[in-house]
């Protein structure tokens, strides 16, 4: 029996585990790196999708803020559709779906894109965060002060620059809270990834218990590395937001001495 | 289009299935909701770090976690529980129940957030008026207080109940014979996937359709007497 002061770390968890606690420290952290693996595939598609359906939201925003006839009726539906349903059945339509059609199989895409299940998550993901993102872009645009504006077309700006440099830095600032909840809300459905046979965080976990035939530890692992990367991405936007939106902070009150 | 013709029944328990589950866990939520908004806003430090600490929680994990920990690990719970205590043998947490009580549980602390914001919405004049006529606590929440906080409280509702729908397809991944899990069994049999998967897309439009019409009502239902700009 060794002394209790002698036991390493490891000595401590393999005891916990196997005889005071209904969860196996052992085995999560035997699996730690699959785990952080994991990670990477749910920021890697999280990431790529909110960059891509971030840029394709700049246009079509501008379009619907600026009644862009026939194109804001087509956009409106593309969003109102994208919103009005879940990612869920979203994903399965591409992935399950598309398989339907034969030309859509004997197309050149199939093989390399269409067929895959990291592909099909990718497109679904970006049309969903791209039709969220136009919906709340088109209101902070819709909100420049009309002020602004004018004051801008008496400097001679033309359409182009007045959007350049007046209205979408003011709009992209009072986005940008909206766009802290969209971005923990596409982490959040970023699960969607486990159900269509990808490994990210809450695949590991899925994939640990249903190897283990274990209840909690692939759960509450998964739970935990979700929870650590949504409070970083808070901190960031709350950094950003510093930054960004410095001049709306309420002034500190001047002492009275 | 014949083949959802064919297998319309099948989509239709589905519907019924999710448009269940989806009250069910609005209920829930709603309860939990008012529970947590009056632990937030009582004068108490322990009500107020719980009530923080759930919000919290339920803005750092994915609904579909909480989901499986709740179907599977709660299961095993139960389980140890009815063991330990010698009060039950062996309880099953259904898809059913785990989906209430998962998504109730994650939509209650967007309901807190909610509510809270009503409330603190209404004058503090009006409750004091309220217990200078000598109106109880229940006479006050009854008549002043909730009248209000519905009115305040619609809009981020409404919100909270269309995302709650959309919530609901997560079921079908534990295995509950939803409209979602209905929809891509027929579509699998029938080798029209697509079809199918659109056709639980417009389903879900249109509940969120009909929703938005109740929820229209009842905005003008609780505005009554307030002048809109």
């Amino acid at each position: 029996m060794a002394n209790t002061s002698e036991r390493t770390f490891w000595d401590y968890l393999a005891d916990v585990s196997e005889n005071h606690s209904p969860i196996d420290f052992v085995l999560i952290a035997d699996h730690l790196d699959k785990f952080l693996y994991g990670t990477l595939v749910t920021l890697e598609i999280t990431v790529l999708s909110l960059l891509i359906g971030g840029v394709l939201a700049i246009p079509l925003a501008i379009a619907r803020a600026q009644r862009q006839r026939g194109l804001n009726g087509a956009i409106l539906s593309f969003t109102y559709f994208f919103r009005g349903t879940p990612l869920l059945v979203q994903t399965y339509l591409f992935y399950y779906g598309l398989a339907q059609f034969e030309f859509i199989r004997e197309s050149f895409l199939w093989a390399p894109i269409l067929s895959k299940a990291w592909w099909c998550a990718l497109i679904a993901f970006t049309l969903n965060t791209a039709a969220y993102t136009t919906e709340f872009l088109r209101g902070a645009i819709e909100n420049t002060p009309r002020g602004e504006i004018e004051a801008a077309r008496a400097c001679g700006m033309s359409r182009l620059t007045l959007l350049w440099r007046i209205i979408l830095p003011s709009a992209f600032r009072r986005a940008l809270p909206a766009y802290s909840n969209e971005v923990i809300f596409m982490l959040h459905s970023s699960v969607v990834l486990s159900t269509i046979t990808i490994q990210d965080i809450l695949g590991v976990g899925r994939w640990l218990n249903g190897r283990y035939y274990l209840a909690y530890e692939g759960f509450i692992t998964a739970m935990i590395f979700y929870m650590i990367l949504v409070f970083i991405i808070s901190r960031g936007f709350r950094w950003w937001e510093n930054r960004w939106l410095a001049h709306l902070r309420p002034r500190p009150l001047l002492s009275t001495q | 289009m014949e083949s959802i013709w064919e297998y319309r029944y099948l989509l239709l328990d589905g519907t019924i299935v999710t448009v269940q589950l989806a009250v069910g866990s609005l209920i829930l939520s709603v309860v939990l909701g008012l529970a947590g908004a009056s632990a937030k806003l009582a004068r108490n430090p322990i009500s107020n770090r719980f009530a923080s600490a759930y919000t919290t929680l339920v803005r750092g994990v994915p609904d579909l976690v909480l989901m499986m920990l709740l179907f599977y690990g709660g299961q095993q719970i139960v389980n140890d529980l009815g063991t330990v205590t010698g009060w039950w043998d062996y309880l099953e947490i259904n898809q059913f129940i785990a989906g209430i009580g998962s998504i109730g549980f994650v939509f209650g602390a967007y309901m807190t957030e909610t509510f809270r914001g009503a409330i603190l919405a209404i004058p503090r004049g009006q409750i004091e008026a309220g217990i200078s006529c000598g109106m109880t606590n229940l006479t006050i929440f009854l008549r002043i207080t909730w009248p209000q906080m519905v009115r305040h409280a619609l809009p981020s509702f409404t919100n909270n109940w269309l995302v709650l729908i959309k919530a609901t397809a997560l079921v079908s991944v534990i295995g509950l014979h939803d409209v979602v899990w209905n929809a891509s069994t027929a579509g699998r049999s029938v080798r029209e996937p697509f079809t199918f998967m659109f056709a639980v897309l417009l389903i879900y439009l249109a509940l969120t359709a009909i929703s938005d019409i109740g929820l229209r009502w009842l905005d003008r239902r609780y505005s009554a007497g307030v002048r809109s700009a």
